[in-house]
């Protein structure tokens, strides 16, 4: 099981240049919107050309621009699944299904139907229109379609983005197990990392069309390695930095100097702490920084302190610092804190940062 | 009253618009997919018909199929053939006439259709004869409809080139248009009058089917989940 994108593409001013694996397990495209990932999922299913590269899933070769080999959609076998699910309006819900159903007799595609309707829970529905049913009952009928096709590879393109919010929580829980059942190549593309954390094993970061190397996902969250990852993840806090030393980062947009708990690379060019790693702290220390208070924010489950540094660009580069509700009411409103980030919770990031 | 004005007249319009429908599609289609300065060349070509003056598209047509130019006299010397004066010559005229009605009406049902269904139909492994009879003309099936039924419309009242390509002879070309303006030329009024009602009460019935068509909600429309 194994899924091999390696393309590129130019579109007016933007490039796009993406290099990925699967190894049948599911892997997040995860990008801001615009950054690539439905034209790289569209170059894999054949529905777009790249320019250059080749992807090869279980070893049959669906493109290589070198070799001139591009295989038309309907031979590649990739199962897509839109964002808006792209059912056929003029077919009724046994009819969607039936279509995705590649051959045998009359007989045998009614069974195949019968079973995916069972499967995905839709008895009693295969007469309905696709308009007549719910977003998450659309959902269904769009991976029992493409299931019942058998796809050696599954795209996902934002599953929850035609969604309400409070359907998705159960769909996402029926995802994961489809995706489990599924077992297969899986590409998931999405922005939200909430989604992707739960859903995928791996993830990729897409920048302005440019992927960085696949990692696991618990990497992605405790060393993001560049400054666009570092903010997908929801890291709050970045600054730019300079290099001092093995252990050591300068943050200039903080204006303070934090001890690392890991060796520092050569090209970190930024700093990034977690909201929720900011702690208060009882006295001065090693990578205490003196702050004032500048904004209280009471959030939903906890309060956003918003923090300004000694050698911080006014009002432009606050700390960011989260805490529940009761660690900060017993603070007794303060003008001033010493706050303090363990030198394992700096993670040193490459990349530019953009403040403005 | 000898009913074969109405008869012909009818005749003309429906072979025209099953022509019609076959080409109007065909160009819509394969055009949307030219590079973009041959489909604006085309696109002002194929519609031209429409702001033409019928007498311009008679001239035109007759230098083409008359028996004295190219087309038409290679007929006449191969099969012995006359392709103007007979009552099937209409069926040139008309078919020109109404061609950008059902190209451009075909065109916009095509432009309002979403590509990812075609999309999701050829990952699926549909062919793409299949995705264009039964997802594409199926849900652009009511402008497609529109397009056939006002086409249908405009060639029962082709007068102009009509009359140039295929004449008036009674009981052979004459079709209601070209009767009535005879009537009306040889002072026979009230016969001129009975086929203007019998044209009026065709077209109400055209023009009530086209409302009714568009009443009926197309799937690509209609109520969202």
């Amino acid at each position: 099981m194994s899924l091999e994108v390696d393309i590129r593409k130019r579109l007016g001013a933007f490039r796009l240049d993406v290099s990925f694996a699967s190894d049948g397990d599911v892997v997040a495209l995860l990008g801001a919107s615009g950054c690539g990932k439905s034209m790289t999922l569209k170059c894999v299913a054949g529905i777009e050309t790249p320019d250059s590269g080749r992807i090869v899933l279980n070893g049959r070769v669906l493109y290589d621009s070198e070799k001139h080999i591009n295989l038309s959609p309907q031979k590649r076998r990739v199962g897509y699944l839109f964002q808006q699910y792209a059912l056929f309006p003029n077919m009724t819900v046994a009819g969607n299904i039936a279509a995705g159903v590649r051959n045998g007799s009359r007989a045998e595609k009614r069974e195949a139907v019968e079973a995916q309707l069972r499967a995905f829970r839709l008895e009693g529905k295969g007469d309905k229109r696709p308009r007549e049913l719910s977003g998450g009952e659309q959902q269904r009928v769009a991976l029992a379609r493409i299931l019942a096709n058998r796809p050696e590879a599954l795209l996902l393109d934002e599953p929850f983005a035609a969604l309400d919010g409070y359907l998705k929580w159960q769909l996402e829980l029926e995802l994961a197990d489809t995706l489990r059942a599924f077992g297969g190549n899986v590409v998931y593309v999405s922005h939200s990392r909430d989604e992707v954390y739960r859903l995928c094993d791996t993830v990729c970061v897409l920048t302005e069309g440019r992927s960085s190397p696949k990692c696991r996902m618990r990497e992605l969250f405790s060393s993001p390695g560049t400054v666009s990852a570092a903010l997908l993840s929801g890291c709050k806090n970045i600054s730019r930095a300079e290099r001092l030393g093995a252990r050591a980062l300068r943050c200039e947009d903080w204006g303070v100097t934090l001890r690392m708990g890991c060796d520092v690379p050569e090209d970190a060019g930024a700093a990034g702490i977690r909201a929720h790693y900011l702690t208060i702290a009882p006295q001065d220390g090693e990578n205490v920084i003196p702050c004032g208070v500048e904004r209280v924010i009471d959030d939903v489950f906890s309060t956003v302190v918003m923090l300004s540094t000694p050698g911080g660009r006014a009002g432009r580069s606050l700390l960011r610092m989260e805490l529940s509700k009761e660690a900060w009411a017993a603070q007794g409103n303060p003008r001033s804190l010493l706050i303090r980030v363990a030198p394992d919770d700096v993670m040193a990031l490459r990349g530019g940062v953009g403040h403005d | 009253m000898d009913w074969y004005p109405f008869y012909n007249s009818l005749r003309i319009a429906a072979i025209s618009t099953v022509v019609i429908f076959f080409a109007g599609i065909f160009a819509a289609y394969y055009l949307a997919r030219l590079p973009r300065l041959v489909k604006g060349v085309l696109d002002v070509v194929l519609t031209l018909p429409l702001v033409l003056p019928p007498t311009v598209i008679g001239y035109l047509i007759l230098r083409v199929l008359g028996p004295r130019h190219v087309i038409g006299a290679w007929f006449l010397r191969a099969f012995g053939l006359r392709l103007t004066m007979t009552w099937w010559s209409a069926i040139f005229s008309t078919t020109v006439v109404i061609f950008p009605l059902m190209y451009r009406t075909a065109r916009a049902a095509f432009e309002s259709f979403d590509r990812t269904l075609a999309d999701a139909g050829r990952t699926l492994g549909l062919s793409n004869t299949y995705i264009f009879w039964h997802i594409r003309m199926p849900v652009c099936r009511q402008g497609i409809l529109a397009g056939m039924v006002l086409s249908f419309a405009r060639a029962l009242g082709e007068y102009g080139a009509t009359s140039m390509v295929a004449g008036y002879t009674p009981g052979r070309t004459a079709t209601i248009s070209t009767t009535v303006y005879q009537l009306w030329r040889t002072n026979d009024d009230a016969a001129a009058f009975r086929w203007v009602l019998v044209n009026i009460a065709i077209s109400a019935v055209v023009l009530l089917a086209v409302n009714l068509l568009e009443r009926r909600p197309s799937p690509q429309r209609g109520a969202a989940a």
